[in-house]
């Protein structure tokens, strides 16, 4: 079975070392949800994951693909701390360029992710006029489109009424059944199934 | 749709539906021309020796200005994250956003100057070779211009060092673009800095874009 193996990962950030010989491994079908204090390296740590920073030392691996090559790069979906959307463009406008980035995605599977987040009736709403909750889920709309193996999502759950958490929990379950695996950091407590928790 | 066509349109979307960040480069650049002919003289001789140099430093200055614009805005709301993760060429996608800097910036200044030109009494000889140079050379600005933009897109009130960065580079062009018109007004053949001005816009079209890609890469880790 196919999984993701860290090994020896190190992280500094200006004089701070954050973590050092950070050693895991989630396999495929896992949901792996990061904790820890503020400035303890959450965001670092899905940063490495996701090919934005380097890491000093250590290795990362998808079946024997590195991170930085594009069989990895293809297989990972990564939400950032920001909205990524543009305010002078709409919702589906936004999500088609962001999954485009991914993958080619046709418009009406991007109407039907909108629907499936809860955002019926709000495609041709400017980004600008949406509330916190209602841009993280045009975000993570992407979820339902998404056919990356590795999910690195980054406060997931930020600004969502618990009704969208539940939305996305249960995205994130289908996902994993599917054979897909999802790296989260969060504050919050979550019931999502067949998920360890790595204390930073 | 192809993902690097789509990167140009969304960043053209985005430009149309919030003008002012286009339109204030090309006022700078129109009203900074225009205000020669008043504080020099209105005199057509004076004018049109110097109205080269003039639309030339203008068109610099005024790319100059949009260049902030470039890359700010996806750096701050997290698209260029979402770009170096995507498994698409970051270099390619940077191209795209380059082209359509150029059409938001270099075509409006090239369909101005034969106007402007008119202004400043440059002769029709004089105002084809000054299109044919901005046609030639305003690609190689934004594509200069870019890799300054990524250098400084994590730092703030950066607009100073981004001059001090990208106009050294900029100098060249300035230089053989105005001798260009200048001398084609006394008749003389311009090869030589037509071919010198086709040259830079090679060279900086093979090498800005993976250059940006990673001065990106770092500005972002």
């Amino acid at each position: 079975m196919s999984s993701l193996v860290i090994s020896d990962l190190d992280c500094q950030r200006g004089y701070n070392q954050l973590f050092s010989n950070l050693s895991f491994q989630v396999s495929a079908g896992e949901v792996l949800r990061i904790t820890g204090t503020n400035g303890s390296g959450k965001t670092s740590l899905l940063k490495i994951l996701a090919g934005i920073s380097a890491s000093e030392n250590g290795d990362i691996n998808w079946e024997k693909h590195s991170v930085k090559s594009d069989e990895y790069q293809q297989e990972i979906f990564y939400l950032g701390h920001h909205a990524a959307l543009s305010g002078e463009l709409n919702s589906l406008e936004n999500l088609e360029f962001l999954s485009a980035l991914n993958k080619s995605t046709d418009q009406r599977k991007l109407i039907q992710a909108l629907n499936d987040i809860g955002l019926k009736g709000y495609e041709e709403e400017y980004c600008a006029n949406l509330s916190a909750g209602q841009k993280r889920r045009v975000i993570l709309a992407g979820l339902f489109v998404s056919t990356a193996k590795i999910w690195l999502l980054d406060e997931p759950f930020t600004a969502l009424d618990p009704a969208g958490v539940k939305i996305v929990e249960s995205r994130i379950e289908q996902h994993c059944q599917n054979g897909g695996l999802c790296v989260f950091t969060t504050h919050q407590d979550s019931a999502l199934a067949n998920q360890r928790v790595l204390a930073l | 749709m192809n993902v690097y066509i789509k990167t140009l349109s969304r960043d053209l979307r985005v430009a149309l539906r919030n003008p002012s960040s286009v339109l204030n480069p090309l006022l700078f650049f129109v009203i900074s021309v225009s205000l020669f002919p008043l504080a020099i003289s209105p005199e057509a001789a004076t004018l049109s020796q110097i109205a080269a140099g003039i639309i030339w430093v203008a068109s610099m200055l005024a790319v100059l200005l949009s260049l902030n614009a470039l890359f700010h805005h996806d750096y701050e709301n997290g698209v260029l994250e979402q770009m170096v993760t995507s498994h698409h060429s970051l270099p390619l996608l940077i191209l795209s956003k380059i082209f359509a800097h150029w059409i938001l910036t270099g075509i409006p200044i090239i369909l101005l100057s034969p106007l402007l030109g008119v202004f400043l009494f440059l002769d029709d000889e004089g105002i084809k070779v000054l299109m044919i140079t901005l046609l030639l050379a305003t690609p190689s600005l934004s594509l200069i211009g870019s890799i300054g933009a990524s250098l400084i897109v994590g730092i703030k009130n950066s607009g100073m060092l981004l001059s001090l960065l990208i106009l050294p580079l900029y100098i060249p062009i300035l230089i053989f673009a105005s001798s260009a018109v200048s001398q084609a007004q006394f008749g003389l053949a311009i090869d030589g800095q037509l071919y010198f001005l086709a040259m830079f816009l090679v060279l900086s079209l093979m090498s800005a874009p993976f250059v940006s890609a990673i001065a990106l890469k770092i500005s972002l880790e």
